[in-house]
């Protein structure tokens, strides 16, 4: 974990209230796809825990969508703006169970931080099939980019607007290694009644501090309480106590 | 030379700066960021008898300069802070440590209490008889002057540290509650533990904390802290931790010259990792601009 300070290099709307920001800073702290950042606003007594969508070094990518008044300023961001970002935080993905066919499924904006686990995947040599779930056209993104990194991808919306018609779990194939996850509860928990491998879960909830030491987020699991910002907030499925 | 030392009920601290509980964990989070010993002490994560998960999520709301939590005294029970969490800390944390404890009955106050104070580590013991979060226990004991003092009574016949007792600012009346602790042999007073507070989501319409209620602290309630922190000193004799939103070394000062003995920083650490770290490097400059020699002659000395 680190304190630093980022740079704003760009700032561009994507989808229906959805924005990617690139910055710039120290990233040495930043491990593993599926981790997060934790990013001060001006006027905003807490910081807002983002996760990494893509990271090189000295450069780190975010997608958020516009859900309040602090997402809502950080998509006013415009070049040269700078923020104060806690680097490192959570455990992020463990990419060693991922087998060659790999399924990664994401729901909106949990698709971002399978995006630098899918580079990171097939530089392993796994060839990564994704799944990504939206509710129509215009909040899809990153279908392309993904396409690019070398996956194979399915698109959902539940419209019908764009892709198959329907849910991630209408889009699911039958064969495949090991499973990612990240999107919205009733997502993730319809992916954990419907997968039959093992695989990982990234969750979300609302975060104090976003490094473990308010105890603001901590959710029951198999071993006991754990803090999704700290222990979490990746878990293997075995740990998730869902009664589906 | 700027003189930070200052001493609570008998043991020096290198600084009047001390991590709040519940804002610090057990240490080690933030001794992976820098060296806590740089720290006057601080107050670990509220224990308990036994282990608690606390209360349902979301637990957290954001406010105006603070949040409102309601964790509900989170812990992993005495047994393990003893045979784990301390261990731990002692590879981190060379001084001694406040333990803060909690209980949702006298007998229950007593043993938990007991129990740390035989730790060697341990250096004070704070009693909270404040936390808003919990149902049948916490803060009903801190807001009636008679069962402060029963809870204070029997903790002292079990330990032989300083108890220092950590009072609700939710009381009509907290000099009587003081003095009721102070009489029952209480070794110093910490106030002000949160707020009670909540908020609404407008797009779900219901509240925003799982059990409604919470706790509201940060840059908010510091003025009512050093309200408080000024009625209590002005009117018991033995020591005054302040706490309540503090935030920069001149917030610690101004909590001294009410009649703080030592400072507490909760909120801040949740926000600023570094929080306490710049306060403790700050001080010194803002005692030379304020033609402040030493900290501990500054105590009360707004009055």
């Amino acid at each position: 974990m680190k304190d630093g300070l980022f740079t704003t290099l760009s700032n561009r709307q994507i989808a229906q209230d959805v924005f990617m920001t690139e910055l710039s800073g120290d990233t040495s702290e930043i491990r593993n796809p599926g981790q997060f950042v934790n990013i001060a606003i001006d006027g905003l007594y807490l910081r807002r825990p983002i996760s990494v969508c893509d990271c090189s070094e000295g450069k780190l990518t975010v997608i958020f969508k516009v859900v309040g008044k602090g997402t809502g300023k950080m998509a006013e961001a415009a070049p040269g703006d700078k923020f104060k970002v806690l680097t490192g935080l959570g455990n992020g993905y463990d990419l060693s169970k991922a087998g060659t066919r790999p399924l990664l499924i994401g729901g909106g904006v949990g698709v971002p931080p399978l995006y630098l686990l899918a580079k990171k995947l097939i530089e392993k040599g796994s060839k990564p099939f994704t799944v990504m779930g939206f509710n129509s056209l215009q909040d899809v993104f990153f279908a392309e980019e993904f396409k690019k990194l070398g996956c194979d991808v399915a698109v959902t919306t539940v419209d019908g607007s764009l892709g198959i018609k329907g849910f991630v779990t209408d889009a699911m194939p039958s064969d495949y290694t090991y499973f990612y996850t990240c999107g919205p509860l009733p997502m993730l928990k319809a992916v954990y009644g419907r997968t039959e491998t093992s695989g990982q879960f990234s969750l979300e909830e609302r975060m104090g501090c976003g490094f473990g030491a308010c105890m603001g987020c901590s959710i029951m699991t198999a071993n006991g309480p754990k803090r999704v910002c700290k222990d979490g907030p990746v878990f293997e499925k075995e740990e998730l106590l869902w009664k589906i | 030379m700027e003189d930070l030392r200052v001493n609570l009920c008998g043991t020096e601290l290198s600084n009047p700066v001390i991590p709040a509980s519940g804002t610090f964990g057990f240490g080690y989070e933030f001794a992976e960021l820098y060296d806590i010993n740089i720290l006057g002490t601080f107050s670990f994560k509220g224990t308990t008898r036994e282990p608690r998960y606390g209360n349902p999520l979301p637990r957290i709301a954001e406010c105006e300069a603070g949040i409102i939590n309601s964790i509900g005294l989170q812990n992993p029970g005495v047994d393990k802070v003893i045979s784990e969490e301390l261990p731990k800390l002692k590879k981190c944390f060379g001084k001694p440590v406040m333990a803060n404890i909690s209980g949702f009955s006298v007998e229950e106050f007593a043993y938990t209490c007991g129990k740390l104070d035989k730790e060697p580590q341990v250096g004070w013991i704070e009693v909270n008889v404040s936390c808003p979060n919990v149902h049948g226990g916490g803060m009903i004991f801190g807001t009636d002057p008679k069962a402060a003092a029963g809870i204070v009574a029997a903790v002292k016949k079990e330990v032989k540290k300083p108890v220092i007792v950590k009072l609700s600012p939710n009381v009509t009346d907290i000099v009587s509650i003081a003095l009721a602790c102070e009489a029952a042999g209480a070794d110093g007073i910490c106030l002000i533990n949160t707020m009670l507070g909540m908020r609404i989501n407008l797009k779900t319409k219901r509240p925003v904390i799982a059990n409604t209620m919470g706790g509201f602290s940060g840059p908010a309630v510091f003025p009512v802290a050093l309200r408080m922190v000024w009625q209590v000193s002005s009117a018991v004799k033995i020591p005054v931790v302040g706490c309540g939103g503090v935030s920069s070394a001149e917030d610690v000062i101004e909590m001294m010259l009410a009649g703080a003995t030592a400072v507490e920083v909760g909120c801040a650490n949740l926000v600023n990792p570094y929080a306490c770290k710049e306060i403790i490097e700050n001080l010194p400059g803002a005692m030379k601009k304020y033609g402040i020699t030493g900290l501990s002659d500054i105590i009360g000395g707004a009055k």
